[in-house]
């Protein structure tokens, strides 16, 4: 087909670069200017390249935000691999086991997933501290756990929907009962579902403002409250907020690049379309 | 007696995770919704009930006026922008260029970034001095002798709040074309040749056939787009801080809840908020699960 020639098109290339350009400027602006040395730092020459490749602001940028960075790491990790197990476990009896109700229960699971958290997040505080975990980080641990069932069950349910019910029904003549079918026919097949869902949870854990600003203590803030704050300061300079920004986006960035696809389909879970 | 012995077990795997979301989401609504009533005001929970002095008040309250406005200015730029470029880049990528996967990967980046960190790098971008103190995108445009676009951006008076829908479209168009593009995939190339048999140019099919089958995507991404919309409070405190030109529902609930201990208007705020995303959401999971259970 003529139009599906590639060399006929070249002007589409034009709005595609400016396009890309337009997604890159922050980030050529973060890196540039982490780059540089602390003398060269100046809002005239901000869109400059570095004279020299320096770590001055990355290296004072971390010694800031350290102790937030290792907040942040221990708590998606738990955060991302519990709400994991649950959704899996969930997505199992939703998609095979349509109990009476189901019906009922699993729209109703979902819709925690669209609630604004400023309806629920008044009890939530009084509910931390009544069990005592205001302050901490098991605390947001757990609201990530729980607030993230609905995403998870549902990313699940949706890959196990796919799976034939046949293999089941065959693993249940063969004498399985359904912890024992979970475990030996669906469990082995589930790896690209636990790095979707995992992912994805990682991701909105270490990104999370709301919950982290309010259930934790300043010594367990996570990077993005530390970030937020250090922003709002006078004393710091620009130039550290930049490479501060760019630390506190490494760990999302990273996992983007590397497994991108599996992020792009954790994407697509939220838009309800598995 | 197997069979009921299971369906016994299957419900009670799920229990767990149903009790909690019985509590933690329905149960606090319920909580919430009892504070927004009551005339909680200090550090010491007091349910004594008001009936709806609070949303009254909201309603007669300035503050809350400038609220919903700019959650309206907001979201209507921010929806219709990241539609557009959504769909336009999808459309483009959809041409079977070169290079199509980088193209995608740089588009969906800032989806895997933060509010916070977008928020900070962008009030530096959007920074508003004039003169020899300009910087960021003003001082690009200057010296690219772009002098008409330098702009004041969100310390704009009056509609400054539409200048926080840059930072957000650009987190938010990159999904928006995966949405697209994912739409455009699923149409059979069938119906693209028939159209160019009987005589369709390349315009036309996009509007007479390929837009059309896009409908669908378009409400999903609204919804979506929307709701993150009436949500939206990180982006603007790491841009510009709490301040009242810029001031949106869920950053009001916050201050005035933990900074401010006026837990009743909190709560009112927070089921405003909670009514006007269900008006959404709520026919939308039943439109989507209903067609998910024909299919």
């Amino acid at each position: 087909m003529m139009s599906r020639l590639r060399s006929h098109r070249w002007w589409i290339y034009i709005p595609l670069l400016m396009a890309a350009l337009f997604y890159l400027i922050p980030m050529y602006v973060m890196l540039v200017t982490g780059f540089k040395g602390f003398d060269e730092v100046s809002l005239k020459t901000m869109w400059d390249l570095p004279k020299a490749i320096r770590f001055d602001n990355f290296i004072e940028a971390y010694q800031k935000l350290a102790p937030f960075l290792w907040n942040s790491l221990n708590m998606v990790f738990p955060a991302a691999i519990i709400s994991s197990i649950l959704g899996s476990v969930n997505g199992y009896v939703l998609a095979k086991w349509k109990f009476k109700g189901a019906n009922i229960i699993f729209p109703a699971i979902l819709f925690g997933m669209f609630i604004p958290y400023q309806s629920i997040i008044i009890p939530l505080v009084e509910f931390m501290r009544d069990v005592n975990m205001y302050g901490g980080l098991p605390g947001l641990v757990l609201a990530h756990v729980i607030y993230g069932i609905p995403i998870t069950t549902l990313t699940f349910r949706n890959y196990y929907a796919n799976v034939p019910t046949e293999l089941i029904e065959a693993s249940r003549i063969d004498g399985c009962g359904i912890l024992s079918s979970f475990w030996h026919i669906l469990l082995p097949i589930s790896a690209p579902a636990f790095v979707v869902v995992i992912i994805w949870q990682f991701t909105s854990a270490w990104n999370d403002f709301l919950f982290a600003v309010v259930l934790t203590s300043p010594s367990n803030w996570p990077i993005t409250v530390a970030l937020n704050n250090m922003a709002g300061s006078q004393i710091i300079a620009w130039n550290v907020q930049m490479a501060g920004s760019f630390l506190a986006a490494l760990p999302t960035l990273l996992i983007y690049i590397f497994l991108g696809r599996y992020f792009l389909r954790g994407l697509m879970a939220g838009a309800l379309k598995g | 007696m197997r069979i009921k012995r299971e369906t016994v077990l299957s419900v009670a795997l799920v229990t767990p995770s149903i009790l909690a979301i019985a509590v933690f989401v329905y149960g606090f609504i319920g909580w919430t919704a009892r504070v927004s009533v009551s005339q909680w005001k200090g550090l010491l929970p007091d349910y004594t009930f008001v009936g709806l002095e609070n949303f009254i008040g909201l309603f007669n309250d300035p503050r809350f006026h400038i609220d919903i406005r700019n959650t309206l200015i907001f979201t209507i730029i921010f929806v219709i922008g990241s539609l557009i470029i959504g769909l336009g880049l999808a459309i483009l990528l959809d041409q079977n260029i070169k290079g199509e996967g980088i193209f995608r990967s740089l588009y969906l980046f800032p989806m895997a970034i933060s509010f916070i960190v977008t928020g900070v790098v962008w009030r530096w971008l959007m920074n508003p001095a004039a003169g020899s103190r300009m910087s960021g995108l003003n001082l690009l445009f200057d010296s690219l002798g772009l002098d008409f676009l330098v702009s004041q951006w969100h310390t704009t008076p009056y509609w400054g709040i539409a200048f926080i829908a840059i930072p957000a479209i650009w987190q938010m168009s990159g999904y928006t074309m995966a949405l697209y593009l994912g739409g455009l995939r699923g149409i059979p190339v069938q119906l693209r040749e028939a159209a160019q048999v009987d005589g369709a140019n390349e315009f036309q099919i996009y509007r007479f056939i390929i837009l059309p089958l896009l409908r669908p995507i378009t409400l999903s991404a609204m919804i979506i787009l929307g709701h993150i919309s009436l949500k939206v409070f990180d982006l603007i405190i790491a841009v510009a801080g709490k301040q009242l030109p810029l001031d949106v529902p869920a950053i009001y609930m916050w201050q005035t809840t933990f900074d401010g201990y006026f837990f009743g208007r909190g709560a009112a705020i927070g089921i405003l908020l909670l009514l006007s995303v269900a008006v959404l959401i709520i026919p939308y999971l039943i439109f989507t699960l209903r067609t998910e259970a024909e299919l």
